[in-house]
């Protein structure tokens, strides 16, 4: 080696010469567009073409949009203003700065505006520190009593009510924990249940007032018979909590104003029975993959059946199953909220599909990440939780996200119970006598605040993925 | 296969040895896939203290076997008794041999999402309950004991496939497990690799550490088992000490298979 290199020295150069910049066509704007827009000739027509069909949308929007009219009265004041400033058309947006807040807060009293505004607030303080693990773990806290908070600023009434069942719910967290703690989870489970029956419902008259209510459906004396079996039970017992809390509000009378469920409409409707059922169809739908994918013969096709039932009939009837058909199986008397009817069966609808995304996540996972689980000797729960999931739950991002975004959008279908969401307000704007015949302008908003949000659905849920991304492949 | 890595360094074998007390028993134990009779009639008793290589053509059943002594696969039929724990369908029971019974697949089914520290604290923190402070000083120990403790907050996509293998059995002892399981565990690796992880696992014998090993890796079975098994079709069909084993085969499947394996 060394004796070659003494003969070649002469020719070596000892010094490597640094690299030359790329010519000037190569680099820059003109080198992207030859890259991206004209690198053929087909791409360079589609290329014509494309900027030809922007051009053409914008040339007959923008004006539209741009000669728009923000303050007036009604349609007809709008489209004089319109005349005299001489364009022959263009957008009346008059009527959303005149109607928003209706949009926004359907007949929720202007006074009282604050309650929601502070909701959402503290909504963005609540579900930070699930979105984004860097802030301190102790805010979870406060996301878990979220949801007590938001539904006592929105509905207001005594205090008493969220208070008791803050309190009946953290007896249940509790008396979950140590039983599980003691003879594992499942049984954990079964205690919270029990304790959760025991508080809130009075489990022997719920009982009897379902199966009054099945048999009613089934007997021909159903008009007769499933009252008498309700009223039966409701007789001697009660439920602990909400007799407890009706006792304090007695005592000591403290709490909102109530506002009813009639009042509440537009966006902020959708926002209620969105979140609510994104919040509530997560762990119900991670519960129904684990049991489609379970052994248990009978918790197997119970989740199936579920499932299947949920998923294969439209939402719209369950909907009106909500509005109507529920009436039948709740005991004579209660008045059980439309809105928390309509936020269960979406729940249920939602998780139904979620379920089934997860299943994906579940499949996808190799063998191998069980056996290793099981080999360490972690049981069912441990490695579920600790091993299964994350990874399942990682995969499952997309498609999680893609069915809450689809759940979200499908909010709008209440109008057709009765509800007063964006879409039924706009209806009832469209009737009124200042605003009759307008349509775009409404529409635009309405979609546009759609789009707001799922738009940053899809972005978290990008942001997501790459924060999880440990595999390096 | 005919390339097995060789064992160049000494044994250091005044641990090594072999005591009366019996680790696993297992007696007259069946197996079958549906109709397909994977296990038959298997004895077997593994003493305290032995280093035990079970080798035998693709499909004879030998993940299967040791498989069965974890319980990741049930048997049908016949009995095992690990660490005195009989293994029945009582889950209880199952969990508990697997905290005591470590095991090493082929693959390292290590946990991707979690760093290679956590992935050796997990089992001990969860199933020991152990404080997490202490776990992670136990597992960082035995991470030096495999020699990687500087990836300890690496991701194991981010380690090499000799250098997995090693922190799947760094997890493993993390349980002070009493019995190692090893299916397999360099057949997925290049050859520079397998020596890095048979050194491992020969320190892990030279402690006493009771081993069964699925592998076909002759030298290593030389230099280390005291008791090469040869399967076929479901079945034991010989056992002896690893010099009878090689130079003095009884049946004719194990001359065939010897031959085959060391090229010959
Ligand atoms: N889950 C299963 N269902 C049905 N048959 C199986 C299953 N797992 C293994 N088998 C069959 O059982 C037999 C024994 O398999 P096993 O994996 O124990 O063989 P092996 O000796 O470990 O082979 P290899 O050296 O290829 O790993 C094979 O014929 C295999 O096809
Ligand atoms: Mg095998």
């Amino acid at each position: 080696m060394s004796e070659t290199h003494s003969f070649t020295v002469g020719y070596v150069r000892h010094e490597m010469q640094g690299p030359l910049p790329p010519p000037v066509a190569e680099s820059g704007a003109v080198k992207w567009m030859r890259e991206n827009l004209f690198s053929s000739w087909l791409n360079a027509i589609l290329t014509v073409v494309s900027l030809f069909v922007i051009w053409w949308v914008l040339s007959h929007t923008l004006p539209w949009m741009l000669a728009g009219v923000w303050s007036a009265s009604s349609l007809t004041d709008c489209r004089n203003i319109l005349a005299e400033r001489g364009y022959s058309s263009g957008a009346c947006w008059a009527v959303i700065t005149e109607r928003w807040p209706q949009l926004i807060f359907g007949f929720y009293p202007s006074e009282l505006y604050w309650r929601p505004i502070l909701a959402f607030v503290l909504l963005i303080g609540a579900v930070a520190p699930v979105l984004y693990t860097s802030l301190p773990r102790k805010m979870l806290w406060f996301s878990l009593i979220y949801p007590l908070i938001a539904y006592y600023l929105l509905w207001g009434g005594s205090v008493w009510t969220p208070v008791m069942l803050a309190v009946g719910f953290s007896l249940v967290g509790m008396g979950g924990t140590l039983a599980s703690n003691k003879s594992g989870f499942f049984f954990g489970v079964l205690i919270a249940i029990l304790i959760f029956l025991l508080m809130f419902f009075d489990p022997l008259s719920a009982l009897l007032n379902v199966m009054g209510g099945i048999a009613g459906l089934f007997s021909a004396d159903s008009v007769r018979l499933s009252p008498m079996i309700g009223s039966l039970a409701l007789r001697d017992l009660f439920p602990l909590m909400p007799t407890l809390s009706d006792l304090l509000g007695s005592i000591a009378p403290i709490g909102l104003e109530s506002v009813t469920s009639r009042e509440i409409g537009g966006f902020l409707l959708a926002l209620v029975i969105g979140l609510s059922a994104i919040v509530f169809s997560m762990p119900l739908g991670i519960l129904l993959a684990l049991g489609r994918q379970s052994d248990l013969f009978i918790i197997n096709k119970v989740c199936v059946t579920f499932i299947e039932v949920i998923r294969g009939i439209p939402l719209i009837v369950w909907l009106f199953t909500a509005s109507t058909l529920l009436n039948y199986f709740l005991p004579p008397g209660t008045t059980f909220d439309l809105i928390l009817r309509v936020i269960i069966m979406v729940t249920f609808f939602a998780a139904a599909y979620i379920a089934e995304v997860i299943r994906g996540g579940l499949a996808a996972l190799p063998k191998g990440q069980y056996e290793g689980a099981d080999s360490l000797g972690l049981d069912y729960w441990q490695s579920m939780r600790l091993i299964i999931l994350p990874q399942a739950l990682k995969i499952s991002i997309p498609g999680i996200v893609n069915t809450f975004i689809g759940l979200f959008k499908d909010t709008v279908l209440v109008v057709f119970i009765g509800l007063l969401d964006p879409i039924g307000f706009i209806n009832l704007i469209r009737a009124t006598v200042e605003w009759n015949g307008i349509y775009w302008e409404l529409y635009i908003f309405v979609g546009l605040c759609f789009f707001l949000f799922c738009f940053f659905m899809s972005r978290y849920s990008q942001y997501l993925e790459r924060k999880l991304r440990t595999d390096h492949r | 296969m005919s390339e097995t890595a060789a064992i160049e360094r000494a044994i250091d074998r005044s641990q090594m040895q072999v005591s009366d007390e019996v680790a696993i028993e297992i007696t007259n134990m069946n197996k079958w896939y549906g109709q397909f009779h994977v296990l038959r009639d298997i004895d077997l008793t593994v003493n305290r203290g032995e280093r035990i290589v079970i080798c035998g053509p693709s499909g004879s059943g030998k993940s299967t076997l040791i498989r069965c002594i974890n319980a990741l696969e049930e048997h049908q039929k016949g009995k095992i008794v690990v660490d005195g724990t009989h293994l029945s369908s009582d889950i209880k029971n199952i969990d508990k041999v697997r905290s005591e019974v470590g095991m090493v697949f082929q693959h390292f089914n290590l946990f991707p999402h979690l760093t290679i520290l956590e992935n050796c604290t997990l089992a001990p923190i969860w199933v020991r309950k152990t404080p997490k402070r202490e776990a992670e000083q136990v597992a960082m120990h035995y991470l030096k004991k495999v020699k990687i403790p500087e990836q300890a907050n690496k991701y194991p996509g981010q380690l090499s496939g000799g250098q997995q293998q090693r922190v799947a059995i760094a997890r493993s002892l993390c349980m002070k497990p009493r019995i190692m399981l090893f299916d397999e565990p360099t057949s997925a690796l290049d050859p520079e690799m397998i020596k890095e992880v048979l050194d491992t696992m020969i320190e892990l014998a030279e402690e006493g550490m009771t081993m069964l090993v699925v592998t076909h890796e002759m030298g290593f079975a030389q230099a280390v088992a005291n008791r090469v098994i040869f399967m076929d079709q479901g079945q034991i069909v010989e056992q002896n000490e690893p010099k009878e084993f090689f130079n003095n085969p009884k049946s004719d499947r194990t001359k065939l298979f010897l031959s085959q394996i060391l090229g010959h």
